[in-house]
Formats: C-alpha cells, structure tokens, sequence
C-alpha cells in the first residue's frame, strides 16, 4: 500500500515531512506508521516550531531536582520535601467539548503528577473564555467548570483557584489550562527514563477505547467552521478509575518494584512507550493483541492513536510483577504484560503474529522536526492616553464599573462548585493572592498561584512575558510564601505566521530576563499553538503557575483587613501609568498603549522588603497591587474583610484618576499596626524602598477623603452580581 | 472507644476523618469495603467521597459491598454508626435510613461554610453541644437535597430525630439558609433508635484552628464519651 498525498495531509504533517518518514524509515511507511509518526511529529508532542526557544529559559538552581523534559517539575523544599507540579493546556478539547475536554485535562495533569510518585494535594486551573456577548460563552463557561469541579471532586484532590477570564479574542479559542501539585518524599521520585533489557512493559488502567484518536493532532491545528466534527477526537474522562489509578500506584510505588513509569496522555500509547524507550536508549516490543481493548475488533493504527484517559505504562522489576498485580486486583484495574525492552533501539509492534510496525526509536524521539520559525518584531504602540481628554468620569462610579466587570466580579460562583477543602489541608482557598496549601503532617506550607495578563502581553510581549512572572512572584510573596519555581502554559496562535511567532519568542524573551533576575527557573510546561480560527488568533496569553515556600504556618497573611484604625502603606512608586488598565478598558473600551514599565530591581527589592515585614510580624494584611490599579486592590482588601477604609485625599501631583487607577507594577498594600509605624518606615527607608501611609482602617464604610464615600456592602453587593446574572436561568 | 472507618474505591474523605477521630484518641482501623469481617468498634464511620464514581447513583453499588452485611448487622445490634456525606447517601442506599438525597435544587455541585442549628442533644453524636448552638461546617456534594414522605417526616419531627437543620449565621432556620433544597432545611437525621446518623455536612473538615474553625470537634468529643 502506497501512501497518499491526502493521507499525509490528513495526518497533518507536511509532504516534506513525509518524505524525511521514508529516508528515516528506508522506505515507504505503512498506515499504522504513518499515524504513529503523526502523532510523534505533530506540534503539540515534538514541540517543533518552540523547542530551540524554550531552552533560553532558565531551568536549574540548587532546589531544582527535576527541570522540564519529565512529566512534571519537581523541587526540593527542605526535609526530604519535594513538590512535583505542572500546568497543561486542554483548549482545542474544551471548546469542542467543554465538560469533557475540561474534565480530561485535568485528569491528564493529575496523572502526570502522581507518575512521579507524588500524591496530588492541590489543583489551580487559568481559563479564558470569549466575550460574555458571544452566544456561545455561557454554554462553554458552565461545561468547563463542571467538567473541572466534576474530575477534581470526584478524585478528591482540592481545586483551590485560579483565574477566569473574558475577552472577545476567545470568542472562537477557549483557553482552559489546569495545574496540578503534589508531594513526595524526595527519595522516592518516579522517572519515565526505561533501564534494563527484557524488562516486562506493563499495562495498567483503563481499557483502550476509540476515543481520542487523533488528539494530539487535532491540538495541533487551526479550527475552522466543521470544528464541530472533531468531537470523536475528545477523550472521555473518568474520574473514578484515575482515584483507583492514583491509589494503585502510589501503593506500588511503595517499595521499588517500578523501573520507570510513564502516563498514557497524548498520542496515547504511542507517545509513552517512545518516550520511555528514547530516554533509556533502548527499543521496545509490544504485542497489541494483548492490550485490553473497550470495543471489539480495534486495529493496531487505533490502540496506538487511542487517547483513552486512565492509562499508564509501566516498566517492572523481573521478581516484582506477581506482588504489582495483586495490587492492581485489588484496585480492580487492568494488568497486563504487553511487551519487553530490547536492545535494538526500535519500536517493534506485532498484532496476530505479524509484524505492523518497526520504526527506528531515535526517528520518532530525536529526528522529530525543529523549526526555527520565521518571527516579526511586534509593533508596539507608543500612543499615550490623555485622561483629561476622556469624558468625565466620577472615580466611584469608575470603580464600580470595574469591580461589577465580568474579569473582576467575585468567582464565588464557579469556586463554590470545586471541593477546595478535601484532604483537610486547605489554609486559603481561592479569592486570595495565592492559595496556601498545608502539608501533611508537618508544620509547613506551600503557596500556589496562576496568572496571565494578555492584554498586556498583546500590547508588548516582551514586557507583558516579563511582568506576568513578576506579578506571579508578588502573589506569593503577599500570603508570605517565598517565591522558588514556576512552570508555564503558553497559548498562542499559529506559530506559521511570523508575527505570532514574534509574540512568542518576545514573550520567552521577557520571561527568561525576569526568571533569571529573580532565581525563579521555569521546571516544566507546555505549549500550545494553534489557537485560532479562521486564521484570527488569539492574544498571547502565557500562564504561569508559581509555587512558594511558607516555613512556618503562623506566618501566612491574606488580604483580609483586620482591625479599625490600623494603618495602609503603599509600597513601590505610583506614577501613573493608565495605558492597557483596567480603568481604560472596563470604563472606555480603549486599548491602545504601552503596558506599564517592568523595574525589576524595583520589583525583586520591594518584594523581599514585604517578605522581611512578613516574616518580622510587622504585617497584619497584604496585598499586591495588578489589574484595576490601587483603589481596586484597597476595594478588594475591604471586600475581603467586610472592613472599611479611609483613604487620604491624593497629593495634586498626579491627577487622581492615574494615580488611583494607574497600574504600575511592583507595588503592594500592607496594614500595620500604628505602632509600628516608624519601625517599619525607617526599614523600608534604610533599604531604599518607596512607601508612603495612604488609608487607615475604619468600620464599615469605603472612603476616599473629600471625593466619595460608599458602603463596603455595596461595593461587595457589585462585586458579586456579574456571575449569577449572567448565569440566571434564560 | 475504638473506631472503624470504612474505605470503597471512590472514598476521598476516609484519611480526613481518621485524621479527626485519631486526633480525639479513637483507636481507628481502616476497613476494606471487600473484607467480610468488621473489627470490633464502638462507632463505624462511612466517610465522605465518590464511592464508585457516584456511578448508577449516589451510594447505590457500595450499599450492595461485602463489608455493609457487617455494617447493618452492627447498626441493627446498636452499635454507632456515622454516616458523613456519600455515607449518608449509602446509609440511605442500604436502608439503615430512610428518605432519599436528590440532586441539589440548584443543579450544581456546592462546595461552601455553611451554618447548621443543633436541634437536640440527647444523643451520642450532639451531647457536647448546646441545643440551637449554631455551627459552622463544610458541604460539598451534588446529592444532598434531602426528601421524605409526609409520614416520616412527621416520624422525624416528632420523635426528635432530626439533630440538625440548615440555618444562617444568627441561628434562622429559612429559605436563604437551606443550600440545597432539603426538606425542611434536614442536614442530618437519626434512624428511630439514634445510634445511626447521615449527615451532610463535613463535621471532619472543621476541627484545625490552623485551617478553620473547630466546630466539627463537638461531635467527634460527643462519640469518644
């Protein structure tokens, strides 16, 4: 059977593609080839077109233990304490299928997670969804958050936050990126590097099914109006076998009996036994009759390219396999020899008897194509917005405006569908800068946060890459954690296109200059390409998701104020800067100009001033400022409390409107005690740090002195409509 | 007082309330759900989870696992029995309760504090408390709406056996208050005899000061006497 152009097309490679299959290969390649190489070679799994930028970022420093290349990253955080974690993307699936493309990708990135040994403790997701005017929006918004809160409640593992977006851009383009974080016994990691030959390749989990199939490839595409017909490629989820899962393998991994172990994600079998193989150097022979099948009848091309959910492939110690079976009896989950290493190097499958395919392990792994991509510098607007210029706009009417928003009206409504609170170690669940998660049994914490800033990031790349890694270090830094590693999720759209490619490279570029500066290395991630639809992409939207330290438990802040007449500084300078705010786009829908100014001295100083004032027991409350400017992030430390503020009347040099919605970055608010007012002014002052008392805590109404004052239970009462009324039965 | 906690595929809250009764010096043993036989123990608890995946309906197929044969023959000689979430669901299932848990009025999964009023505290699981202390405790289930004939729920009232009803923060018992559509605002109910009790609320995920309030521990220190 020869191939045929259209075979090659529909398996979205390129003819060239193709024709470096054949000289790899020595000759033409047969279907169950030709798929296996699609989905080794699709953008989604060889990470073709962002491989050689990915590697600019920095990666390693003395608590990595695990950087990017396993299936999560993992740190060292003291006392045999490590933290495995990773953030994925499920986008092309969840549009197609909200409930189930959400609920899958949160179950491929618990797998992940506890490959490595760890038990999951935490999931955070980012999801963006188009404009709340798009007929679709509703539909998908509520799919998604079933679909996460019904895969995370049903296996137990809390989702503690995240963030939710709105913006026309994902109109056509959901974004849905779901973190998970576990913990292990630093001694006791999982890798998925296979060693030892005519070892038994182990199948466990779920039987293989038809759905799936193509996933990878899918991920991998545009869409275009018969986006509709990719359903069959969206997996199924099935939240009950991956908690048998969970607990059959951490019961395994126990004692030593695994070799390397590896999640069946995308492109399935596929993907996972290349992968074990390529990283241990060897080859790997499957007999896929012997893989337990859901349907009758199932080829070897669709056991190969099944992405059924609930997989994993393990390599066994020889003496250990009667002990690992009786484990997975018990769990009631499949078991089953389905092959051996080799020494040949190559990925040999029979079915019946006969021989299907034999490729070369180093064709489908090493030689996988890398493109170094044509890129455009983006064009970046210089324009400044004359506040003085807009129409008049009274400042409480604009901070209700902003407050009432769909992207900063409180999410009690998607949050009160998660289970934040199982496993009984939850310390602050979302609503805060960051969700604080106990660990078990021990007397320290780790802080988690997930942010992105597209707007700013479509404004600028570069800076808005470096800003989202700086405001994920601020988050951590106000529930008093210190900041140690992240791990990315990078949306965009086709990376074919020189000016997205451009976006993306830039993005990197801001990301890497802030990571470096502040010792806060990328350890895992994912990219995701192809965000678009009729050729219109989406903004750049890089996620990140950051882990901090908190070494002792009475050390956490959040931003709940706490008492009357305690104090507010602002810390770091306030200039100003309006363009790409909150204020502009909520209140005037303009769009133009720069995105503030990265300092990151400024940034890395004034974050380690807060941390010292947190770790001293000189901060009663904390808060950064982001998206919305200062009197946003005053109005939310109220909302949080219930607690008013009086907030002193600014000083006539920057007009009132830019300084207090003006989003200049590397700036917190914290509450002091009176008392420790001089202490900590001469601190800051002796390190060089800008700050300034702005409010002081009263009851229960929200004041600015001489402009407006409003009752904190109507700025709650703003913030808490947006949801239900968008969400009110039709 | 020795304690049992019984674990199906599915149950998520088994280590948490181990966690809670260990910390109130229970002597605690995990049960597998395919064991035939049941330790000795004072007070069996049927943890909170998604016991076979919620799957044919919630607590349907555990209700049917070896271990509950043991289970009933213990509640039906009088031995304690907690029933917390999904095992009040299987409570209900196995037939030690009566009633049934329907989906959420709202439709959807509630995960939040809410406030439930001690009706009555002449019996093991409330002793510690107050009649009409208002404790706050967690929910989070998509199945807790609580309904019964008019015959039972007569039966309950009557006989004292609904120790605990929805309210909001001051202690009313009203609409507003009731997160899931219960009859009568039910957050828990007793069979007729009160040694077996189903309750929604999470009574286990609120006894740590360095996670929440401790009003969950009353119940656990009401058992252990």
């Amino acid at each position: 059977m020869i191939i045929t152009k259209d075979q090659i097309k529909a398996h979205g490679l390129k003819e060239e593609e193709y024709k470096k299959i054949t000289e790899l290969l020595g000759r033409e390649a047969n279907l169950v080839e030709l798929g296996i190489f699609s989905a080794m070679w699709n953008e989604h799994c060889s990470y073709k077109s962002s491989k050689i930028h990915l590697k600019k970022l920095p990666t390693k420093n003395d608590i990595v233990i695990q950087g990017p290349g396993e299936n999560a990253g993992v740190i060292d955080i003291g006392d045999d304490d490590a933290i495995v974690f990773k953030i994925e993307s499920h986008n092309h699936p969840s549009f197609i299928e909200p409930y189930q493309g959400a609920a899958t990708g949160v179950g491929g990135i618990l797998r992940d997670v506890f490959t490595m040994g760890a038990r999951p403790i935490a999931l955070m997701n980012s999801i963006h969804f188009g404009s709340p005017e798009n007929k679709k929006t509703q539909n998908l918004l509520n799919g998604v958050v079933s679909g996460i809160g019904g895969y995370g409640n049903s296996v137990g593992i809390p989702t503690v936050g995240g963030e939710t977006k709105f913006n026309s851009t994902y109109n056509e383009n959901i974004l849905v990126n779901a973190m998970a974080v576990g913990h292990v016994d630093k001694n006791k990691i999982f890798y998925s590097k296979a060693k030892g030959v005519n070892k038994s390749v182990v199948y466990v989990g779920s039987k293989t099914g038809r759905d799936g199939i193509h996933g990878a490839t899918m991920a991998s595409a545009e869409f275009d109006e018969n986006s509709e017909e990719k359903k069959p490629t969206v997996q199924v989820g099935d939240p009950f076998t991956e908690k048998l899962l969970l607990e059959a393998c951490l019961e395994l991994m126990k004692d030593k009996s695994i070799i390397s172990i590896q999640d069946m994600g995308a492109a399935g079998l596929t993907s996972s036994s290349v992968e074990m193989a390529s990283k241990g150097k060897l080859g790997i022979e499957l007999n896929l009759s012997e893989v337990p099948c859901r349907e009758k009848n199932m080829t070897p091309y669709e056991i190969m390219l099944s992405e059924s959910q609930e997989r994993m492939l393990l390599i066994l110690d020889d003496k250990k396999e009667n002990a690992a079976k009786k484990i997975f009896d018990k769990w009631d989950l499949d078991f089953v020899v389905i092959g051996k290493t080799t020494d040949t190097n190559r990925l040999v499958l029979n079915y019946n008897n006969k021989k299907v395919a034999d490729i070369p392990i180093t064709a489908l792994a090493d030689e996988a194509p890398k493109y170094e991509r044509k890129w455009a510098k983006s064009k970046i607007s210089k324009n400044k917005i004359k506040v003085k210029e807009l129409k008049k706009i009274k400042i409480e009417d604009a901070l209700l405006r902003i407050l009432s928003s769909p992207n900063h009206s409180n999410k009690s409504w998607i949050t009160d569908q998660y289970d934040q609170i199982v496993m009984c170690d939850t310390i602050q669940k979302s609503g805060g800068d960051s969700a604080v998660i106990r660990i078990h049994n021990k007397e320290k914490a780790i802080a988690i946060s997930v942010d992105s800033s597209a707007n700013y990031c479509k404004a600028d790349p570069k800076s808005g890459g470096k800003q989202i890694v700086c405001e994920n270090w601020r988050n951590l830094i106000s529930v008093g954690a210190s900041p140690l590693a992240i791990t990315n999720c990078l949306n965009f759209g086709n990376p074919e296109k020189p000016k997205i490619m451009g976006e993306f490279v830039e993005c990197i570029e801001g990301m890497k200059e802030a990571c470096e500066f502040l010792n806060f290395p990328v350890v895992s991630g994912n990219v995701s390409f192809y965000n678009e639809t009729n050729s219109k992409g989406i903004n750049p939207t890089p996620v990140i998701g950051g882990i901090g330290l908190l070494n002792k438990l009475n050390k956490i802040i959040n931003m709940k104020l706490k008492k009357t007449n305690s104090l507010i500084i602002v810390i770091g300078k306030t200039i100003g800067h309006i363009e790409q705010s909150a204020f502009l786009q909520e209140n005037f829908k303009i769009y133009d100009g720069p995105p503030p100014e990265i300092n990151l001295t400024n940034e890395k100083n004034n974050g380690l001033a807060v941390l010292k004032l947190i770790k001293d027991n000189l901060v009663l409350s904390a808060h950064d400022i982001s998206s919305g400017g200062m009197l946003t992030s005053l109005a939310e430390m109220s909302m949080a409390s219930k607690i008013g503020l009086k907030i002193y009347k600014p000083k006539k040099l920057i007009d009132s409107i830019e300084y207090f919605f003006g989003e200049d970055q590397g700036r917190y608010l914290i509450e002091i005690d009176k008392n420790n007012r001089k202490k900590i002014e001469s601190l800051l002052k002796e390190n060089n740090i800008f700050s300034e008392v702005i409010a002081e805590v009263q009851n229960d109404i929200f004041e600015v002195e001489k402009m407006f004052s409003i009752k904190v239970s109507d700025l709650y009462n703003s913030n808490n409509q947006w949801y239900h009324k968008f969400n009110a039965i039709k | 007082m020795k304690s049992s906690v019984i674990v199906f595929p599915g149950s998520n809250c088994d280590r948490d309330v181990a966690v809670a009764l260990e910390k109130l010096q229970f002597k605690n043993s995990m049960v597998w759900h395919k064991d035939t036989e049941l330790p000795k123990s004072d007070l069996i608890v049927i943890p909170g989870g998604f016991s076979y995946g919620d799957y044919l309906r919630s607590g349907a197929i555990a209700a049917k696992s070896n271990i509950l044969t043991e289970v009933i023959d213990a509640g039906k000689k009088g031995a304690l029995i907690l029933g917390i979430c999904n095992g009040f669901q299987i409570l209900i299932e196995c037939g030690l309760l009566q009633g049934a848990l329907l989906r959420n009025s709202g439709l959807k999964f509630i995960s939040k504090n809410i406030f439930i009023k001690v009706q009555s505290n002449d019996n093991n699981f409330f002793s510690k408390y107050k009649r009409n202390d208002v404790l706050k405790l967690n929910i989070a289930h998509n199945e807790g709406n609580y309904f019964t004939n008019k015959k039972h729920l007569k039966e309950l009232e009557d006989n004292n056996l609904i120790p605990i009803k929805y309210c909001n923060e001051k202690g009313n018992i009203d609409i507003e208050s009731n997160p899931n559509g219960s009859i009568n605002n039910i957050a828990g109910i007793f069979n007729s005899k009160k040694n077996i009790l189903g309750m929604m609320p999470h009574p286990e995920r609120m006894i740590d000061k360095v996670l929440s309030e401790e009003d969950g521990l009353g119940l656990f220190s009401s058992l252990m006497n």
